[in-house]
């Protein structure tokens, strides 16, 4: 994924500027472009955003969505908030952990990642998760874990 | 030419839409078939997604529950003439779910392309924007204010006493801020209205954006939401390319622009101040207040923040009169608001009715009750900061101050249903430890309470010195309610007590206690 050079990094970064762009913002472009936030890539945001390296950091640490290192192939969201609770999300968190996947770490595993979600506004066709961005409602383990599959 | 309407939205997609569509598409140009497909928003009735419709002479005839694998089947039923099917529906706008309701901020969700201006401005789209451009900015700020229009992210606050504070600030530059970060379970009307009718949200800031002063807006998504995300972005184009957004709003002297800015996956980044330092590219840490935002916002600047669903009101507070708004309600929460029906519950999704609607008719009579089909225990209104309430309460009315005073709160509408199988120590618990996952960290209350919220409930649970760690509990939820910078903290403690109180043999609580 890291096929981005620190000057072409630099140089799409220092694109946003024209509508103010804040550390967040750098930082999420910088996700975009290579899966993840590499540690080198903190002293390039630091410089085009005209911060220090611990405001970068300060920043990066405060949001759940960023990683600090390469994703699975197929990350999976797994909503564990109250709507999804209450039409058995505990029962699909713990199958998928019978399977070797933990909602809470995270931890790949056959090129799939399944991590905790609160909320993916699909309330109503609960229990819902997301693969690599796609919608799955009314999930089970087996459901998810065969939409998984398929999007490897 | 015959048009199958299927929906894109989200929820749609997540049980098949997409792959109805292209089913539907294969089969039309396979066997030369004289139809086309346009993608719309969902009606909101969610639990018969995906919900297909046919143009037909008598209106439009709804499928339900269509896969992709049925579609064959359909088309040879005659499902084009809107012929009998298992799955036929009937006329959609005659459906009892949808004829009982108000529709008048989700008038078009469902019904129109969501990316075509012309379908918009067919059906009622840039009336108020036209109407507001010919009126000056005090009579814009009056006629919102008229409407009795109040927040719809939670606190209910007027909306027109805000843009007034704005209006009257002075500044070389003012902004208008939507928070579109939705983080509460059980809420998705944001969500659907930004996937389903942008232009809606679109217009309502603009006419924000000249009633105030200001020229610039941001919309604040999660980046949950990344559907919602990307139909924003392209209305946004489409309206810089017609001129309805831009240096010349419709043609006039007004100027107007907008950005979306993604959230990351913060909850505390939907309280307003939070939110401001997100889109500053910050931490989403909580701002004293005050200053208020409406003085001392964006970027130090004059700034307007309300939900999706308070602006997305505005364009037909405009275009009807806010008489007409004003109209619609219960004692002082005026208008519409929009409902959503979530969790274990057969019939789930939107239901938008003026206030006052009781919380009964919207469980049992538009919901149906539970998906399982056991009897509902408990619900919870307002997200994850909203108290629990049981069955004894469904005689409330639903607005502001009505569920306040049966010990609730509105929040942004959303209703979760949990039927006679949940555990509501096991809840409890759950709201503590989501304070203490997504507390900013500012006061210790909220930081370092929460966390022992978990562990004295844990303990009560486990039956380890229950009076004395009920009296801890309750002086942890003091403490919160009291000494929290913002409701993250300040009402946790509400679902947890409730929960204690209605349902303290879930806590392992048999005495007189709790
Ligand atoms: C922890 C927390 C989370 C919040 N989340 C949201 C949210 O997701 N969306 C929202 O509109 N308001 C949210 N609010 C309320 C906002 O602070 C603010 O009151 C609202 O955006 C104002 O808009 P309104 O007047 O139109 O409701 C939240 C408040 C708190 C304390
Ligand atoms: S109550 Fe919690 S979330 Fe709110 S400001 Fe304090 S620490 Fe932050
Ligand atoms: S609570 Fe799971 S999608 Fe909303």
């Amino acid at each position: 994924m890291t096929k981005y050079s620190h000057d072409m990094l630099i140089g799409e970064l220092t694109r946003l500027s024209d509508s103010k762009p804040g550390i967040m913002q750098a930082l999420q472009r910088t996700q975009e472009l290579l899966g993840f936030v590499p540690d080198t890539a903190i002293d390039q945001v630091a410089d085009v955003c005209n911060v220090s390296r611990a405001e970068v950091y300060g920043v990066l640490t405060f949001y759940s969505d960023f990683r600090r290192e390469a994703p699975a192939d197929v990350v999976v969201k797994v909503c564990v908030a109250e709507s999804c609770q209450s039409v058995g999300s505990r029962q699909v968190v713990k199958e998928l952990h019978d399977h070797g996947y933990d909602v809470h770490s995270g931890n790949q595993k056959d090129g799939i990642a399944c991590e905790q979600t609160f909320c993916l506004g699909n309330c109503a066709l609960a229990p819902a998760a997301m693969i690599n961005g796609k919608p799955l409602g009314r999930a089970s383990a087996t459901s998810i874990l065969a939409a998984a599959k398929a999007a490897k | 030419m015959t048009t199958v309407f299927i929906p894109r939205d989200s929820a749609a997609l997540s049980v098949g839409a997409d792959l109805v569509a292209e089913e539907f598409a294969r089969l039309i140009r396979e066997r030369n078939l004289d139809a086309h497909i346009v993608r719309t928003g969902s009606r909101g009735m969610l639990w018969l997604e995906p919900l297909i419709e046919i143009d037909t002479a008598d209106g439009r005839i709804g499928y339900s529950n269509v896969d992709a694998a049925g579609v064959s089947e359909l088309l040879d039923s005659g499902v084009l003439m809107g012929n009998a099917h298992a799955s036929r529906i009937g006329v959609v706008d005659e459906h009892e779910w949808l004829a009982k309701q108000e529709r008048v901020t989700f008038a078009r969700v469902g019904i129109i392309d969501p990316l075509s201006l012309s379908d918009y401005e067919a059906h009622g789209g840039l009336v108020g924007l036209r109407k507001a451009l010919e009126l000056t900015s005090d009579e814009i700020v009056e006629q919102v204010t008229e409407s009795g229009l109040r927040g719809r992210g939670g606190a209910g606050f007027p909306a027109g006493i805000k843009w007034k504070t704005v209006l009257g600030a002075s500044a070389d530059q003012k902004y208008i801020c939507c928070n579109a970060d939705e983080g509460d379970s059980g809420t998705f009307a944001d969500r659907m209205l930004m996937e389903g009718d942008p232009f809606t949200l679109i217009e309502g800031m603009i006419i924000a954006g000249i009633a105030v002063g200001a020229t610039k807006g941001y919309i604040y998504i999660r980046s949950e939401y990344p559907h919602a995300i990307e139909t924003m972005n392209e209305a946004i184009d489409i309206a810089m390319a017609a001129g309805v957004l831009g240096s010349s709003v419709c043609g006039s002297s007004k100027a107007f622009t907008l950005e979306v800015r993604a959230g990351a996956g913060s909850y505390v980044c939907g309280e307003e101040t939070a939110m401001l330092e997100s889109i500053e590219g910050k931490r989403g840490m909580i701002r004293p207040k005050p200053p208020i935002p409406a003085l001392v916002g964006l970027y130090g600047k004059p700034t307007v923040i309300n939900n999706v669903m308070t602006l997305s009101a505005v364009p037909m507070v405009l275009a009807n009169g806010a008489a007409a708004y004003q109209a619609l309600g219960h004692e002082r929460s005026r208008g519409t608001q929009v409902f959503q029906l979530a969790g274990n519950i057969a019939q789930g999704g939107i239901v938008e009715l003026a206030f006052g609607v009781s919380l009964g008719e919207l469980v049992d009579g538009f919901g149906g009750g539970t998906l399982s089909g056991r009897p509902v225990k408990t619900v919870q209104i307002g997200g994850p900061l909203g108290a629990y309430l049981g069955p004894d309460a469904w005689n409330v009315a639903m607005a502001y101050e009505s569920l306040v005073q049966a010990g609730g709160m509105l929040g942004h509408g959303g209703i979760v249903v949990f039927d006679d199988t949940v555990n509501m120590a096991q809840q409890a618990r759950f709201a503590m430890e989501f304070c203490a996952e997504e507390s900013c960290g500012k006061c210790t209350p909220c930081r370092i309470g929460s966390i022992r919220g978990v562990e004295t409930i844990d303990r009560i649970v486990a039956g380890v010195e229950q009076s004395k760690n009920l009296e801890l509990l309750e002086d942890l939820c003091e403490t919160m309610t009291d000494g929290s910078l913002c409701a993250m903290g300040g009402l946790t403690p509400l679902p947890v007590r409730s929960a204690l109180k209605l349902y303290p043999a879930d806590f392992g609580i048999t005495g007189g206690q709790s």
